[in-house]
């Protein structure tokens, strides 16, 4: 009991010193912004990403998407297993493909601000990496993962 | 900047802090100009957590060999840029990737004193593209990229030794200038040092620096056996040509502290290099044979190559009429510095009582008329009263160089009296002094070189520390002080300790420059022949009795990381490529018993760490760099087995893969 709660104690400090380091820093013309008052009011998540229509699976972009996936995120997500990060498969099922594409462009907005995406930060400890991935790159990705779970 | 009603809030919080230390304290009216820690002082340099510094500042680093990087006003150091010394925390020298760029004709050379900076200039001012700095000890120059902070070519310079008058450009850049510091033969020839007279030579060397990458020895200028010091290109009017300072006029090879000080005038040398460029066009030079390294980098390589250059073209003055003029100038003078306007030549001289100025079209109108007192080596010697502008009287003892504020004035550094004198440079009247602590070098002022300066402040780099800081033993890193030029007085506003010891710096404006700098090398564009930008391709492969192992970081593992099949014997090239794409998330590695330092893998990049384990057993290896929360679990183990062995080579992270 006393383990746990030192962890957790432990864990809030070093989520504390992340942010600081990975915080948005202002042009230094501005001063510095207030902190956006955007709460999680939907289960789509915080980012740029207000909606996605999705049709039947397009193959080729689910193609572009295993590639992207296999270099920029397999080193951390296995589909099956637990491992730096969550195992994905299931993962279209499981959350809005809006909230996918936002955790995947804005993961450490949704850490601190998403409930589901913050949660998951504390129950893993490690910070999801922004990949330097476009938007047009996250929505092959969710085509990807949209197609495991079809199988 | 702050806004007025920010500054009003902060300066009376200040004020509200300062008051409430100093109750009790018995305050006089008059406070001394040179007293710091008055609130006004305060806000000058006060920067908030999480606001930016207007100025970008570059020191030279001297026998660090570095380059230094300074914010401005606050005097926070931002960061040590790495160009002529190794550096075992980044691997900058010890990797194969960046070996070669201290590659020269001598071999390895794992240090240098780096002495002035300088950034790349369109139309005399500053862009913020690249910055040079000189080595003076082996010579060379290197071009730092302001993209990213890093050294991307060397060029060393032949039949020279002590390059000190360089890095100096051009306003278009199209030239930096190089010179002999210490004369020498030319081709180099084993002779007795009493034969100075007759063997001894210096070089003016003009270095082509516009094509990153390209780099070269364009011409250099065969000259009489003196000590050729500082320099600066002319700009507006004078553009075209090139000042040069020198010493030792009176040829002396020892105890030069005496000798070398006898006559009342040596020289400013004026080269016309554009004329040279005339004569270099009608084939008027010798291809000199000699031998220079020219190292650059790849970018998308993420690694440095050599090639070696084999000669020189040199004109000789004598052969070629109107390419160099002699100034006579009082006394050893070591600065020589060109107003913004590019019509005044300051020269400073060390032993000098007072401060010449000489004017470009007054040299102009002497050489059209012949007014020349006498020739050394076919150059002619203009009279002194012929090209000169004004002398500024008393101006303080030592004076060395030179800055300008773009509001008619000159700051000049008096190093023996420890001040700056400011004046009017026209009229030559001077209107303010100020004192430094101690010893004052070089001074800058942000675009103080160029044909714009921005002004504003002028930063002191002394010599010696003394009593600034709390002691720290015999040695103390040397002082800088910034100071407030806007109004007619200056004042001191900062204290702050550098890196080795800046000799010239330059600044530029924060928002010219960190708009184009990268957060990150994309990994798309990494061609490193040994990187792997999947975990799925990694591999260890061995050719022999070398093992490349291409590894992959990111938070928080190595992929392997666990490796067998290593032997006694073995050359083990850890490949390590960061798989992170996001900005300030580099990855370092170590393993014991590395004599080849460590290395710092910035995100995109992949570097080598050459490892040659000496006994069997296992190895511990781990990231150096606090990545994540798991980043003590970022480690991994090397089985090394004896000489000999068949051990089969197995690798993996989780689960074992065996080599096919």
């Amino acid at each position: 009991m006393v383990k746990t709660v030192l962890l957790f104690s432990l864990s809030g400090l070093l989520i504390f010193s992340y942010r600081a380091k990975s915080a948005d820093i202002p042009s230094p013309a501005s001063p510095l912004p207030d902190p956006p008052n955007e709460k999680a009011v939907s289960d789509k998540g915080i980012g740029p990403i207000k909606e996605v229509k999705l049709g039947s699976i397009d193959q080729s972009l689910v193609k572009k998407g295993k590639e992207i996936f296999d270099t920029k995120c397999a080193s951390c997500h296995k589909l099956e297993e637990r491992y730096v990060g969550p195992p994905l498969k299931g993962v279209t099922k499981r959350r809005k493909p809006e909230w996918i594409m936002n955790m995947i462009l804005n993961p450490a907005e949704m850490e601190q601000k998403d409930p589901i995406a913050s949660q998951l930060l504390s129950e893993y400890l490690t910070q999801m990496a922004f990949q330097n991935v476009s938007q047009g790159d996250a929505r092959a990705i969710l085509e990807y993962l949209r197609s495991v779970d079809e199988k | 900047m702050l806004g007025k009603k920010k500054k009003l809030l902060i300066g009376g919080l200040l004020g509200l802090l300062v008051g409430v230390l100093l109750v009790g304290c018995q305050q006089k009216k008059e406070t001394m100009r040179t007293e710091v820690g008055t609130t006004d002082v305060a806000s000058k340099v006060y920067v908030p957590p999480g606001k930016y510094d207007e100025f970008y500042a570059f020191l030279s680093g001297g026998f660090s060999g570095q380059v230094s990087v300074y914010g401005l006003p606050s005097g926070r150091l931002i960061n040590v840029i790495k160009v002529f010394a190794q550096d075992p925390e980044s691997g900058y020298g010890y990797t194969p990737e960046t070996k070669p760029m201290l590659m020269t004709s001598h071999g390895f050379i794992p240090w240098d004193d780096s002495h002035h900076t300088e950034l790349s200039q369109t139309d005399g001012v500053p862009n913020g593209r690249w910055l040079f700095i000189n080595a003076n000890n082996t010579p060379r120059i290197a071009r730092i990229d302001l993209f990213s902070f890093v050294t991307k070519e060397i060029l060393e310079i032949p039949n020279t030794a002590g390059n000190h008058a360089s890095p100096f450009i051009t306003p278009d850049s199209k030239y930096i200038t190089a010179a002999t510091r210490f004369s020498i033969p030319i081709p180099q020839k084993d002779v007795p040092i009493s034969s100075y007279a007759e063997n001894f030579k210096g070089t003016l060397s003009f270095i082509k620096a516009d094509e990153p990458g390209k780099m070269d020895v364009a011409f250099q200028i065969l000259m009489p056996g003196f000590d050729y010091d500082l320099a600066h290109c002319g700009k507006g009017p004078s553009y075209g040509w090139a000042f040069f300072t020198c010493y030792n006029t009176e040829q002396a090879y020892t105890l030069l502290e005496i000798n070398a000080s006898r006559n009342d005038k040596d020289y400013i040398a004026a080269v016309n290099w554009k004329k040279a460029e005339e004569y270099i066009a009608q084939g008027k030079y010798q291809e000199m044979p000699t031998v220079y390294y020219h190292n650059y980098w790849d970018e998308k390589k993420h690694m440095a190559f050599s090639e070696v250059k084999k000669s020189v073209k040199v004109i000789n003055p004598k052969e070629c009429p109107g390419v160099v003029y002699y100034l006579p100038t009082p006394k050893s003078p070591h600065g020589v510095d060109v107003s913004p306007d590019g019509e005044y030549i300051v020269g400073n001289g060390k032993l000098a009582t007072v401060i010449p100025i000489h004017s470009f079209s007054k040299m102009l109108k002497a050489i059209e008329q012949k007014a020349f007192e006498k020739e050394v080596d076919g150059i002619p010697v203009l009279k002194y009263d012929a090209v000169l502008h004004c002398e500024i009287q008393k101006p303080g003892l030592g004076p060395l160089h030179t800055e300008f504020d773009g509001k008619g004035f000159a700051y000049t550094s008096c190093f023996v009296s420890s001040e700056v004198v400011k004046y009017d440079y026209k009229s030559g009247k001077v209107v303010d002094r100020i004192p430094t602590y101690y010893s004052i070098g070089h001074l800058m002022i942000p675009g103080g070189d160029s044909t714009k300066p921005w002004g504003k402040y002028l930063l002191a780099m002394n010599k010696i520390t003394k009593d600034r800081y709390l002691p720290t033993g015999p040695e103390l890193f040397q002082s800088a002080q910034l100071y407030d030029i806007t109004g007619d007085k200056m004042q001191l506003l900062l204290d702050f300790p550098t890196i080795g010891e800046p000799h010239y710096a330059q600044a530029i404006p924060a928002d010219l420059l960190m708009k184009n700098v990268i957060k990150i090398y994309p990994l798309a564009e990494n061609e490193h022949p040994y990187a792997v930008k999947a975990e799925k391709d990694a591999k260890v492969e061995r050719k022999g009795n070398e093992v490349h192992v291409c590894m992959t970081m990111i938070r928080s593992h190595f992929f392997p990381d666990n490796i067998e099949g290593i032997m006694v014997g073995d050359t083990v090239y850890f490949h390590l490529t960061n798989l992170e794409q996001d900005w300030d998330i580099p990855h370092g590695f170590a393993i014991r018993g590395s004599d080849n330092a460590q290395i710092l893998v910035m995100p995109g990049e992949t570097k080598t760490l050459v490892w040659r384990p000496k006994a069997p057993g296992i190895h511990a290896f781990y990231c150096t760099d606090f990545c994540s929360a798991l980043h003590q679990e970022m480690q991994g183990y090397v089985r090394v087995s004896p000489e000999g062995s068949n051990v089969p080579l197995k690798y993996y992270t989780g689960t074992p893969i065996t080599q096919k």
